[in-house]
């Protein structure tokens, strides 16, 4: 255990050395001559002298910084992700350059304002950290903007807990978005509103894919346009699911079962769902003699019951068999 | 880590590692612990093919070369449709011709199989490397112990005819060193055997080595609790076997 104390005594001695330099400007030559690093001292000297590594300069991670900034221990108490949040690009530096007392208590008490609660607030910083950086009288002018259109408190919370990159959008940007919506979709203004409430990341994302997917529809899938306005309002998700996928689902949907476009449109539940799922039940109930799908025939089986239904409900009261069958004849595709 | 006094001494003279709780160890901190999983696969099983596929995780990879040298079975399901002949020998390829099947009955087809199944035998015994007049050969071949411990061409050890209901067909087959292409392959022939076509629609793999489909997991059961009872329950089988062969 006298091993710690040489390699600190020289590290230590580093502090020291200072001192020493102010003593020998004041001292004369005759004077004894300054204790050198490598004199000895006693144990309880050696004990109580405390060496800690430095801080890095460089580092691709926070955890080097997060013992000695209070910034980031606050927010690690708040419930931040910093694992996730170093792996966006330059948050990091902007968290540890930001002061917890001036800006970030500012910005966290407008959300607060805003709607969003209090356990909500660290995956919202996770997720979106820029908002930090933030002017607050922007933040401000958006979310009066906001209510302007006639969005109310609760709605507005709800979109941005959801949508954390909501508040980072200018007004314009927002304005521009929603008429495009608007426009494209042929919505009222309060259809609009009632679809970006349920999905506020049709505001954030990207619109390439969602006017791709609209052409998708129209043209491969052959839907009308009153029939895409109903399948849109039901379940918004379909303009920002992958186009690939919706062509394999469609495909399998209208040309191998044989559900006609008017069906489709009552139950657009379908097109959220996995491919490989819709495939397994339909097999099964072919297999049993029960696939039927027309309402006007007898034993007739919904849509949305083959597809939102857990596995043992669906085999029990769909079915009309056991779990065990359903899982042999998996076996055997 | 921190150099704290030692507790309970007064002249503290001895500095004692210990673990002080610290904010950069904190989960959120830190991330997730386990961030990679390393998995190797047994033998390949192609795209259109389904059935039975072994996997080993971090520390079974080394079984999965044993089990490799241990030269072990594997049990096939194959479908196929007589009349058609494609140029990947799949119901999905290019339609190459067309022809008849009507003069195809169960027997012509059973003939056929016993011929594939007696060639296949006899390389089986050339492959194997054993001389055929010895003793221990005899008792080898009556236990069904004869296999080819090195590389070697396909072989089929058994083919047996489950259904048979024109234009359809299915057969059950157990090999060795195939790929589910070689399978493929002999469908085709056996079409061309039976002066007809016919093209493979399903290959499943309904056993290999000492994996059969009672301990397969569906796609619904992959969690971690019915991986690990997998994994116990193999456990033993797998010993069993390694054991048995070196």
């Amino acid at each position: 255990s006298n091993l710690p104390s040489p390699v600190e005594q020289e590290q230590a001695k580093a502090k020291p050395l200072p001192d020493l330099n102010a003593e020998i400007l004041y001292e004369d030559w005759d004077d004894v001559p300054p204790s050198s690093a490598l004199e000895e001292i006693s144990e309880e000297e050696a004990v109580q002298i405390i060496a800690e590594p430095l801080l890095p300069l460089q580092s691709s991670t926070l955890r080097d910084y997060v013992d000695h900034s209070e910034t980031l221990a606050k927010l690690v108490h708040l419930g931040v992700d910093l694992s996730q949040v170093e792996k966006h690009q330059k948050a990091g530096q902007l968290l540890l350059t930001l002061d917890f007392e001036k800006d970030i208590k500012k910005i966290l008490l407008f959300l607060k304002d805003v709607g969003v609660e209090d356990n909500q607030l660290g995956t919202f910083l996770t997720k979106n950290p820029y908002i930090l950086a933030e002017d607050l009288e922007a933040l401000e002018t958006r979310v009066a903007y906001l209510k302007s259109k006639k969005f109310g408190k609760a709605e507005i919370a709800q979109m941005v807990s959801r949508a954390p990159y909501l508040l980072l959008f200018s007004v314009e940007r927002l304005d521009n978005r929603l008429g495009f919506f608007k426009n494209e979709l042929g919505f009222s203004v309060k259809k609009t509103k009632d679809l970006v409430i349920r999905l506020p990341r049709l505001l954030t994302g990207k619109l390439e894919p969602v006017k791709e997917n609209l052409q998708v529809c129209q043209i491969e899938l052959g839907f009308q346009r009153n029939e895409i306005q109903e399948i849109v309002f039901k379940t918004p998700k379909i303009l920002t699911a992958s186009s690939n996928k919706l062509k394999q689902t469609f495909d399998y949907l209208h040309n191998i079962m044989g559900i006609p476009h008017h069906m489709l449109t009552r139950f657009p539940q379908v097109f959220n769902s996995r491919l490989l799922r819709i495939k397994e039940r339909h097999m099964f109930l072919t297999f049993l003699g029960r696939a039927q799908y027309d309402p006007a025939q007898p034993s007739y089986i919904s849509l949305d019951q083959l597809v939102s239904l857990p596995d043992e409900v669906f085999c029990t009261e769909i079915a009309k068999a056991s779990i065990q069958d359903f899982e042999k004849f998996l076996k055997t595709l | 880590v921190r150099f704290l006094p030692a507790p309970g001494r007064d002249c503290a003279t001895e500095l004692v590692p210990t673990m002080v709780p610290v904010l950069a160890e904190h989960p959120l901190v830190r991330g997730p612990r386990f961030r990679r999983l390393k998995i190797g696969a047994g033998h390949r099983l192609d795209v259109k093919a389904s059935g039975v596929f072994v996997l080993g995780i971090s520390h079974g990879n080394k079984l999965l070369t044993d089990l490799y040298n241990c030269h072990l079975s594997r049990a096939y399901t194959v479908g196929g449709l007589f009349g058609k002949a494609t140029d990947d020998f799949s119901d999905t390829g290019k339609l190459v011709e067309k022809t008849t099947f009507d003069h195809i009955t169960r027997e012509k087809l059973e003939r056929v199989l016993a011929v594939i199944q007696g060639t296949n035998h006899k390389a089986l015994l050339m492959h194997s490397n054993i001389d055929m007049k010895t003793q221990e050969a005899y008792e080898l071949a009556v236990r069904g112990l004869i296999r080819p411990m090195g590389k070697s061409p396909p072989i089929i050890t058994a083919v047996r005819c489950l259904q048979f209901a024109p234009p359809e067909f299915q057969l059950e087959i157990h090999c060795l060193h195939e790929t589910q292409q070689y399978l493929r392959k002999i469908v085709h022939e056996i079409g061309l055997e039976l002066k007809s076509s016919a093209v493979c629609t399903q290959v499943r793999r309904t056993r290999d080595g000492v994996f059969t489909l009672d301990d397969a997991l569906l796609r619904s059961q992959w969690n971690l609790q019915n991986i690990r009872s997998a994994i116990w329950s193999c456990q033993l089988k797998v010993q069993a076997e390694i054991e048995r062969t070196l």
